[in-house]
């Protein structure tokens, strides 16, 4: 069971701040984040990392990416 | 693929190499501790196309027209062109015009404030500080839910806009070009004495603006993001490029006798403490709620963000009005009108900052 947050369409450091909230919630599992730019992916790769949660996937989607991130 | 100059040791470099190439640009003639400035330059822009007369700030800065057109070169190279808007455009064109105002009641954008403390210039602290203050008051509100809402996908030739713009005033500066003794060209306006008379060679600005575009946009390098992502999120990967910048361009000013501590008598610049705080508190809070620095609206723009692109513009349009209503500093101190508007600037940001936000789930 994953969740997910769409960040898509949002501006620095909104996709950021809804992922580490997300987390927060969350603890463990697997979580999948929509962005649509380049540098949101990066962001969001980078924020999730330093909460050390690991990306499993990423997957490029419309315009944008999926990406997922999962934690034992 | 992976994007190298978005790692640490990317913007490291990415940093350094703006700081250097910064301090040069002050050695091949540009004013003082103005290598680089984005408020500045674009305020200078402002000036040549005449939205203000103020004598001394007139010139078709061509770092302004690289740093746009480098991002877009960037990001049609690397596939990251997408052309966006929508995201309230109106509050991001007033924060833009708020921004600028901050700015040059300080004497300088972000950038500027970094390389003036990397000339000695004692009075960017005092900026610094202040700075670091706006963007923490804009890291509260969004943590509070504040959001400019969605901006959503739309036609390539959007994203095109403020990249023709920059062509067209790429255009006007070659058919225009300076006359010594005039202070006119075609339609633009130059100076004859001040900042404005002061720059390196067009091709030369033109050639380190184009490859700090390039650059910036691949490594997404913002002097707003570096505080803001530090004080949000407890991060330092920003903030250790524009720590780069800062050691480089000391480095580079000491190596070529630009360094010169001090707060009195600083090239452009005033030592009204108060002032200088306030005026980078007022442009830290707009580049918060904004979602980037003067520098990193102008990368935006040229990888396809549109609302980017309107902040731009109302950089532009706050020039005109800060020069016209005498709301700029000039090394004597602040405008006549100057703290007032500092005051009107923060109240409309927390204006904005207050009542634009999503409930927190």
């Amino acid at each position: 069971m994953s969740t997910m947050v769409d960040a898509r369409g949002l501006s620095c450091p909104q996709p950021v701040l809804d992922t580490l909230q997300q987390l927060k919630i969350q603890q463990k599992g697997e979580l999948i984040v929509m962005v649509d730019t380049d540098a949101s992916k990066e962001n969001v790769i980078r924020a999730a990392r330093s909460r050390k949660w690991q990306t499993k996937d990423v997957q490029p989607e419309g315009s944008g990416y999926r990406i997922t991130f999962t934690k034992e | 693929m992976k994007n190298i100059f978005a790692t640490r040791k990317g913007i490291i470099g990415v940093g350094s190499l703006i700081g250097v190439l910064a301090a040069l640009l002050q050695y091949w003639g540009n004013p003082g501790n103005m290598g680089i400035c984005v408020a500045c330059f674009v305020r200078d822009i402002a000036g040549a196309v005449g939205l203000h007369r103020a004598g001394v700030v007139q010139y078709m800065r061509p770092e302004i027209i690289g740093f746009v057109l480098g991002s877009l070169i960037a990001a049609y190279a690397f596939k990251e062109f997408r052309p966006r808007a929508g995201s309230a455009p109106i509050v991001r064109f007033v924060l833009g015009v708020f921004a600028m105002i901050g700015a040059l009641v300080f004497l300088g954008c972000p950038w500027r404030a970094l390389l003036r403390l990397a000339a000695g210039d004692g009075n960017a602290v005092i900026g610094v500080v202040g700075l670091v203050a706006g963007i923490y008051i804009g890291v509260q509100f969004l943590k509070g839910g504040y959001n400019l809402g969605r901006a959503e996908k739309t036609y390539t030739s959007v994203g095109w806009m403020l990249p023709l713009v920059m062509l067209g005033f790429l255009v006007l500066l070659l058919i225009s070009p300076q006359i010594t003794g005039e202070n006119k060209s075609g339609v633009l306006f130059y100076s004859l004495k001040g900042p404005g008379a002061m720059h390196a060679p067009i091709l030369l600005s033109l050639a380190i603006g184009l490859l700090v575009g390039f650059l910036a946009q691949r490594s997404r390098f913002c002097t707003m993001g570096a505080f803001r992502d530090l004080i949000l999120f407890r991060q330092i990967h920003l903030f250790s490029g524009i720590i780069a910048l800062l050691i480089a361009a000391f480095g580079t000013n000491l190596l070529v006798g630009q360094f010169h501590p001090g707060f009195v008598g600083q090239p452009v610049a005033h030592t009204m403490g108060l002032w200088n705080f306030s005026g980078m508190l007022l442009a830290g809070l707009a580049f918060t709620l904004a979602g980037g620095c003067p520098g990193r609206q102008l990368f935006l723009a040229g990888e396809g963000d549109s609302d980017a692109a309107i902040f731009v513009l109302g950089m532009i349009v706050g020039a005109g009005f800060a020069h016209n209503f005498a709301l700029a500093s000039s090394p004597k101190g602040v405008g006549p009108h100057g703290i007032a508007a500092v005051v009107i600037g923060l109240v409309v940001c927390l204006f904005i900052g207050l009542t634009m936000r999503k409930k927190v789930v």
